[in-house]
Formats: C-alpha cells, sequence, structure tokens
C-alpha cells in the first residue's frame, strides 16, 4: 500500500533540461524567481509566463503534471488574490459597499499576484521534476561549499539529506510491516473517531522509532568501517561537469531576463 | 610477518552507563588468536559469546581493555592507525539495509574510496571493478532497496572490496538471507579467497558455512574452547553439543549411526563425503 509512493517529484527523462547539470539548474531557477518579482508590469509577467511554458515544452513532462503540482496551492491562491482586491484602497474604484472597496488596481495587483504565484510554483516544480532528488542534493552542496569558510556545516547537511532520502523506502517498507504486524494483533486502524485512528497510531510510530535508532547506530558504525571521517579531505567519484547545453540554457534565461528588463522600461 | 591479525590477552568489556552503578559486562576473556594472511577463518559460537565483539575489535570499532590487537603489524590501540586498519580490514555487516548509505549501488560502493580522497577516474575504476567481482555490474544504476538481499548484501562486499583490503570481516553476513541469497555469498567470499587471496574472517551460526572454511574457531563466554579444522571442529560432536552448537547435519548423521555400531568415519562434514561414506558401507554390509 505505501510501497507505490514516489521519491520526490523526480519524473525520469532524457530531454535537454534533464542532461542539464543541476547546479545550473538551480541557479537558473533562483534567476526565474528574481526574474517573475522584477516585472512591473502585465507584459513583463507574460514574458515569464511564455519562459514557463516554452521550458515546460522543451522538458516534454507532461501538462498533466502541471496540474499536480498546481493543486496543493489553488486555495493559497484564492487567498491572496481574495487579500490583495479587498486590501487595496488606492486607484479608481469599480464597486462599494460598506467598507468594502474595490479598485482597478486591487484587482491588477491581484492579478499580478496570481500569475507570479502560478508560474513560481510551475517554474520551481520544473526543477524538481527533471533532477533527482540526490543530483539536488549534490548540487546544493556544490553551491553552497563556498559557506564551508564561515563554519556553515555544508556536507554534514548534505550527508543528512542523502542519507534521509536512502533511508525514506526502508522506513516506508517498516511501517507497513509494523501496521500489518499490528493488524495481525487485532488493532483496528482504519475504524473509530479521530481520537481511536490517532491512539492506534501510537504501537505502530514506538518500534518504528525503536528501530529507527537501531538503525542509525549500525549505520554509524558501518559508515566508520568504511573510513568515513567527515568531509575533509573527501573527494567524489561523480564530478560535475558543465556542457554546451548548460551555457545555452545561460544565454536562454538571460534573453528572457532582459526581455523583462526591456518590458519595464518601454511600458510605463 | 605471516600472521595478519594478532590478537593478544584481549579482553573486553561493555559498560552499561545507563544503569546505576554502571553494569559491566565482561564479553571477551583473555582471547588469544592469530590470522594467517590468506586464511578463510570461522568463528562459531552461540548468540552472546562474543563473536560480533571480536570481530569489532578486529578493526578498531572496540579497542581492547587489556591486551592488545594488531592488524597487519598496526596496534588498534593507536588512533593513528585507524584509517589504515579499517582501509586493510574492511567489514560486512548483519543487516544489509543498515549499511548501505548511498541511493544509487554504484555510489553506495564509491563511498569508502571518496572518504579516502581518491582520485575520480579511479575511483571510476574500481567500483567498476569491484561490482564485476561481485556480479553486481548490471544493477550499478539501481536504487538499492529494490534489490533482494543476497544483492545487497553483495553491494555491500563490493563497498568493501573497493578499498583492495587485504583480509574482509564478516559479521554473520548471511543470517538474514534465504538460502538463495546466502549461496550467492558464500560463493562470493570463497571466490575473494581464493583467486584474489584475501583474508577471511567470517562470524557465523551456521555450521555447513563453517564447514567450507580452512580453520574454524569456537568462541564461547568469551573465550576460545576450540580451534582447529572443520573435520578436527565437527568430529567432536558432543563438545560442540555442550557448548550449545550443532555440527553438520549429515556429521550428526553419521555420529548417530556410529553409535548405533555402523563402521563410518567421525570426520564427515560435506555431503558428497556422507554420500560416498555411506555408499562404501552398503557396499560392504551387502556383502556375506
Amino acid at each position: 500500500m505505501l510501497k507505490d509512493i514516489t521519491l520526490g517529484q523526480y519524473f525520469p527523462g532524457s530531454s535537454v533540461i534533464h542532461r542539464m547539470d543541476a547546479r545550473v539548474k538551480l541557479v537558473l531557477t533562483i534567476v526565474f524567481i528574481v526574474m517573475l518579482f522584477a516585472a512591473h508590469n502585465i507584459w513583463g509577467l507574460m514574458v515569464g509566463v511564455a519562459f514557463t511554458i516554452i521550458s515546460f515544452a522543451i522538458s516534454r513532462i507532461p501538462a498533466s503534471m502541471i496540474g499536480k503540482s498546481l493543486k496543493p496551492i489553488i486555495p493559497l491562491v484564492i487567498f491572496t488574490a481574495l487579500l490583495n482586491v479587498l486590501f487595496v484602497r488606492t486607484g479608481d474604484v469599480y464597486w462599494q459597499w460598506n467598507f468594502i472597496k474595490i479598485t482597478n488596481e486591487g484587482v491588477s495587483t491581484a492579478v499580478y499576484m496570481v500569475i507570479r504565484i502560478v508560474c513560481l510554483i510551475v517554474g520551481s516544480s520544473l526543477l524538481t521534476y527533471t533532477t533527482s532528488p540526490i543530483d539536488l542534493t549534490d548540487a546544493i552542496e556544490r553551491l553552497l561549499s563556498p559557506l564551508k569558510k564561515i563554519k556553515v556545516p555544508v556536507h554534514e547537511l548534505a550527508m543528512m539529506m542523502t542519507i534521509a532520502l536512502r533511508f525514506i523506502p526502508t522506513l516506508i517498507e517498516e511501517t507497513d510491516k509494523i501496521m500489518n504486524a499490528q493488524k495481525a494483533r487485532g488493532s483496528e486502524l482504519d475504524t473509530g473517531t479521530m481520537g481511536d485512528k490517532v491512539r492506534g497510531m501510537i504501537p505502530i510510530f514506538i518500534p518504528l522509532f525503536v528501530s529507527s535508532f537501531r538503525r542509525a547506530e549500525e549505520l554509524a558504525t558501518a559508515m566508520e568501517c568504511r573510513c568515513y571521517h567527515g568531509g575533509e579531505g573527501r573527494t567524489r567519484m561523480k564530478q560535475m561537469k558543465t556542457a554546451m547545453r548548460d551555457w545555452v540554457g545561460c544565454g536562454y534565461t538571460a534573453v528572457f531576463m532582459a526581455a523583462v528588463v526591456v518590458m519595464n522600461i518601454v511600458i510605463k | 610477518m605471516n600472521n595478519f591479525i594478532q590478537a593478544k590477552n584481549l579482553k573486553f568489556s561493555y559498560i552499561n552507563e545507563m544503569e546505576e552503578p554502571p553494569v559491566k559486562t565482561e564479553v571477551l576473556k583473555d582471547v588469544t588468536l592469530d590470522v594467517k594472511k590468506g586464511e578463510f577463518l570461522a568463528v562459531l559460537g552461540h548468540n552472546g559469546s562474543g563473536k560480533s565483539t571480536l570481530a569489532k575489535c578486529f578493526n578498531a570499532i572496540n579497542i581492547p581493555e587489556s591486551g592488545t590487537v594488531t592488524v597487519n603489524g598496526l596496534d588498534t590501540a593507536d588512533e593513528d592507525n585507524l584509517l589504515a586498519i579499517r582501509k586493510s580490514a574492511g567489514m560486512v555487516f548483519q543487516n544489509p539495509d543498515n549499511q548501505i548509505v548511498a541511493t544509487i549501488v554504484e555510489e553506495d560502493v564509491a563511498f569508502a574510496l571518496e572518504n579516502l580522497g581518491v582520485e575520480p577516474a579511479e575511483i571510476r575504476r574500481r567500483v567498476d571493478e569491484a561490482l564485476k567481482t561481485v556480479g553486481m555490474y548490471e544493477y550499478r544504476l539501481h536504487a538499492p532497496h529494490k534489490l533482494s538481499g543476497g544483492q545487497k548484501q553483495r553491494v555491500a562486499i563490493a563497498g568493501v572490496i573497493a578499498m583492495k583490503p587485504d583480509c574482509i570481516l564478516l559479521d554473520e553476513p548471511t543470517a538474514m538471507l534465504d538460502p538463495r541469497g546466502r549461496k550467492e555469498v558464500m560463493d562470493t567470499i570463497k571466490q575473494l579467497n581464493r583467486e584474489q587471496g584475501v583474508t577471511i574472517v567470517l562470524i557465523t551460526h551456521y555450521m555447513d558455512e563453517a564447514a567450507q572454511a580452512d580453520r574454524v574457531v569456537v568462541i564461547d563466554e568469551g573465550e576460545i574452547m576450540l580451534d582447529g579444522t572443520p573435520k578436527q571442529i565437527f568430529s567432536q560432536v558432543d563438545t560442540m553439543k555442550n557448548l550449545g552448537l550443532d555440527v553438520p547435519q549429515v556429521t550428526e548423521l553419521c555420529h548417530r549411526l556410529r553409535k548405533a555400531g555402523c563402521n563410518l568415519p567421525a570426520d564427515v562434514i560435506t555431503e558428497e563425503e556422507c554420500v560416498k561414506a555411506l555408499a562404501q558401507l552398503l557396499r560392504k554390509g551387502a556383502q556375506p
């Protein structure tokens, strides 16, 4: 039952975007977010929308996946839109009732905000769709490695991420086993009131916790046996190399960034 | 120097500090044992006999309370020797799930080499070589949790042999595996020992696995009780039983038949030997 969940949202493929260096993708995603918030008018935002759509088309991720990534944030989008419509009180009044005042500026801010949030989510989910969690962790470790100089434990954090990713499927399997074992002993997990259900989870979580600690200890010993002694003097088998396609990706993003700036200046 | 691992008057205790006052459990009492280079040694003992603790003393996870352990001439009590010792005496544990660190098979095999700071190109070469040795090369890009127990354990072995150790310590590597997985692992171990001259210390409680070794040491209550070739050890059926251990099924069969008055050799430890001995007995019995 629990076995079917996929880790992260990686959607394997072989498009140019899939094969790009994870570090470059990460940086470009940040540039893209800056681009969205730098755009001051609807034309600038349209450039952002175009960028999102074209990138998705290149990645050959099915359109249904866009819907999937947006679904959880629909309430947030509606809430933000309402807030903007109701609380921006400057500009020409469209409609007024008691203290509620809807203005043209309120409506346009709301529309901008919605476009920004939707693009933001869709654009950044493109990163997680095309990059495996492990590559992403690697990219984060390497991009943040200058922070080691100011004593940020970058390697340790990345190692923790990797181990977490490694053990999620193992622990899911174990949870499944424990649940079945408790069911076999007659515990009812799916029935009763909310309180009963929560209480029913206790005999699942306690064995899971105990075994996780045991696993952690064994893993630590096994890592020591394999000469693990922190990030110092460590090399990596996989070297991240930037290829032509990464520079093309940078160029492509730069063009859109420039377009946004132009839109900001030309159209008032 | 012929002895790869030397333990002299080794003593080791666990201290449980959760109790008040701390409780000290003596696990190893005065163990003296030499492991020769290229040898395949099996350590037998029932649960709690101290056999796993002994293995952990051999690669400086446990530091002796008194006495000394040297690996390849290096004292395990000296912290400067840690990496060198762990590099030359790699360890494989019982639970394959709890010793795989990375999310991709080849990355896991590379883990030790990355820790040792080996050049990337050299890591690549040694990882491929190690995976081919254990027959897991075609699985190099798989996720470890999708492999069978035997395959995971072979990946763990590959992770150790990528370091090119002189010795591999295996702590009940087959205890959690099905019969097929056990055979895969045992075949891999024997192949490493025979073809590459790797010293093997196999901690086990499977008698048929110990029977495949060059030498067997039986440990009980933290002391070495018996030490000899599998034939010498298993022919002492009654002593083994007194220590709470079994002998291979075929040895047991011959032992009982001998007690019942059949003329059979006492040192039968493999099925082939047993079949041969029984056939001989039956032929003789058929003659008037």
